[in-house]
């Protein structure tokens, strides 16, 4: 086993243990708490896949906003949900099957398929996978659209946002 | 080297964890962390298809991106209409906010 | 090659020597050094930080006429020391009703969003922690840690006024996070890269004199981001006691206060990377990477000194102003700064360095002179609209 393979399953297991604590666990500051260390892992999986800007990007837009948010929606809301009472419905049992048999049915799906254990060629030498993506999302042979597409959502996710919850008095 | 089935495997558990935290959770808050879960099991295949297919096309990581944008105005407007339930029913107990409910 | 012009290089070739010389694996040996070499840089930075104490209580001593430390040592150099001992001695309180793990790992995560900064500082041409090509984007990512401690601190304190000035802080990192990136695009567009050493490289001309809107913006955004005065609503000692940190005493309180010293000290370092040309001084880092250090450290200070400078002289605004501040000014201007260099940047691309250095220290020029127009006139419209009409009073000589 390589070095590589260790930090992957290290990693692996930090982020799946974290996320089992993000739907387990009570306390929803401390769910929100394990959200943050499941996004951290897979930041760490993108920059083991090479993939330097994502894993960036993904410790500024997840940690840096969307954790941020989720703590403060936990604050503003946690009047009445004492950390004691159960923290999941009755149907749990009916939850944990279907999420084990959507597991068993993706990864006997994926099984069969012909890709499934091959390994990654070389980055080859010179690549620069930044210049790459900023060119592909601003020409317009290739994404610009969804790119313009994205930015009009998140736009209307602002306008969205701040009507639905201004408090009018 | 490691190979693109364990990618695979960790992003469907990864997914499957949040589909579980989707199903069960009451909160709504919390359900939305589930759903968080998934978009983040989403990226990571997207990521790991780019790096083990043709690197020079950058499909994977755009739409990663996207996906990104996408969680961001998911979770802005999700938490903005959570906060504003909260407001007038006093509770985010998704079984109880069962006013369309007949 | 030589110990004077490559030391990191070869300290780290001769030391995975010794150590595969004891019969160690040589990927072990590899991390091993890294290892080391992350420890060495990190226990400089704490020893700099014992003496940043020293610096910053001279310095306010001066800005407010007192002479500051002087009883402890020559110029009271033995200060700090006696600090730390006090703050290692000093009980260890945790109050009632804390969420223990969140409580004491808030200020170590706090301590650590500021070292994690010195891993992408170009210290010398040949000597930087990791060359990494999103060089600039990592600052605002650990600035996203940072904020995260800190609301950590004010929820696991249990104690309203830390929780309030929780929220403060995180209202004040989030909002300012933005300009702060917009201005970080303007180092990135000139170099037409993110990073940290690319950056330097390009910087023939300090791009201080060609964005000088940029590196002052950048300088707001930073000093709102550590929370320092004027901004410093987080702690409001006058309003919140002492903010997300009230309830912190002893070595946990030392952590916040010396990663907020440390966290000045390092944006001062990266506003003279990003605008001041960070290790280069007229080709004198060429000469040997311990004289780019020096450099890099009197530029990194002189930008702590600025900070310092706005932090004593500045009183602390309300969040309301400051929160307004940025999104209706800060923001727009530095989005139409941002769009107006991107657009300069191409025009003048091909053309002469003196045209192109003219024509972007104009523009700045343009850009701020607009903003500042509109300002006043908003200002003088809102003013009327609360006093009525200003009547003119002729000046008397």
């Amino acid at each position: 086993m390589t070095g590589e393979q260790i930090i992957f399953l290290i990693v692996a297991l930090f982020t799946l243990g974290s996320a089992l604590m993000v739907v387990t666990t009570r306390n929803l500051i401390h769910a929100a708490l394990w959200l943050v260390a499941t996004l951290f892992g897979v930041a760490v999986i993108y920059a083991l896949l090479n993939a330097g800007f994502m894993a960036v990007v993904q410790v500024v837009v997840y940690i840096g906003a969307i954790a941020i948010l989720f703590i403060f929606a936990v604050m503003l809301t946690r009047k009445d949900l004492r950390d004691n009472t159960p923290q999941t419905n009755k149907n749990w049992w009916a939850g944990a099957l279907v999420a084990v048999l959507t597991f068993a049915g993706l990864v006997f799906t994926l099984q069969g398929w012909s890709g499934f254990s091959k390994t990654a060629a070389a980055i080859p030498s010179g690549f620069d996978a930044i210049s790459q993506l900023g060119e592909q999302l601003t020409s317009p042979a290739a994404y610009v659209l969804p790119f313009e597409v994205a930015s009009v959502l998140l736009l209307a996710a602002l306008v969205g946002a701040v009507y639905v919850a201004f408090n009018k008095k | 080297m490691i190979p693109l089935s364990w990618y695979l495997i960790l992003a469907a558990a990864l997914f499957v964890i949040g589909l579980f935290g989707v199903l069960v959770r009451r909160n709504a808050v919390a359900i939305l962390l589930g759903v968080e879960l998934m978009l983040n099991a989403v990226n990571i295949n997207l990521v790991s298809f780019w790096r083990y297919g043709d690197v020079s096309s950058m499909a994977g990581q755009v739409f990663a991106v996207i996906v990104f944008a996408v969680a961001a105005a998911e979770v802005s407007v999700g938490l903005a209409l959570v906060i504003s339930v909260y407001r007038r029913r006093n509770t985010v107990v998704a079984d109880e906010l069962d006013l369309m409910k007949w | 090659m030589n110990f004077w012009n490559d030391p990191l290089k070869v300290a780290a070739t001769w030391l995975e020597g010794i150590f595969t010389g004891w019969g160690m694996d040589a990927v072990l040996a590899h991390v091993l050094v890294v290892f080391l070499g992350v420890f060495l840089l990190v226990t400089i930075l704490m020893v700099l930080d014992i003496f940043l104490v020293w610096i910053e209580r001279k310095v306010v001593a001066r800005f407010q006429d007192r002479i500051g430390p002087n009883r402890l040592g020559p110029f009271g150099l033995i200060q700090p020391f006696a600090d730390i001992i006090k703050l290692i001695i000093k009980e260890d309180t945790t109050p009632d009703g804390a969420d223990k793990v969140v409580y004491n790992l808030a200020p170590i995560l706090s301590m650590m969003s500021v070292l994690i900064l010195w891993a992408v500082v170009p210290l010398a041409p040949v000597m930087l922690g990791i060359d990494l090509n999103v060089g600039v984007l990592f600052l605002i990512a650990a600035g996203a840690i940072g904020t995260l401690s800190i609301i950590m601190a004010g929820w696991s304190s249990n104690n309203k006024f830390a929780m309030i000035g929780g929220f403060r802080q995180v209202a004040v990192m989030v909002a300012f996070e933005v300009p702060m990136l917009a201005m970080l695009m303007i180092p990135t567009i000139f170099a037409s890269s993110m990073n940290m050493n690319a950056i330097i490289e390009a910087q023939n001309i300090w791009y201080f004199i060609i964005s000088p809107l940029g590196a002052l913006i950048f300088l707001v955004a930073a000093i709102a981001e550590l929370g320092r005065a004027p901004f410093d609503l987080a702690e409001g000692e006058s309003e919140l006691v002492a903010g997300f940190n009230i309830e912190y005493s002893g070595m946990k309180f030392g952590m916040f206060y010396a990663g907020e010293l440390l966290h000045a000290f390092t944006f001062g370092g990266f506003w003279a990377i990003l605008f001041f040309g960070g290790y280069r001084f007229f080709g004198l880092e060429q000469v040997s990477p311990f004289l780019a250090i020096l450099i890099l450290v009197i530029k990194a200070m002189v930008g702590y000194w600025v900070i310092m400078w706005v932090k004593y002289t500045m009183m602390r605004i309300r969040i309301d102003q400051m929160l307004g501040f940025n999104w209706k000014f800060l923001t727009p201007l530095s989005f139409a700064l941002v769009l107006v260099t991107a657009l300069m940047n191409t025009l003048l691309r091909g053309a002469d360095s003196w045209l192109y250095v003219t024509g972007m220290f104009l523009s700045n020029v343009v850009v701020g002179w607009i903003a500042l127009e509109i300002a006043r006139s908003v200002a003088r419209r809102e003013r009327e609209r609360l006093e009525g009409p200003t009547k003119v009073v002729e000046a008397q000589h």
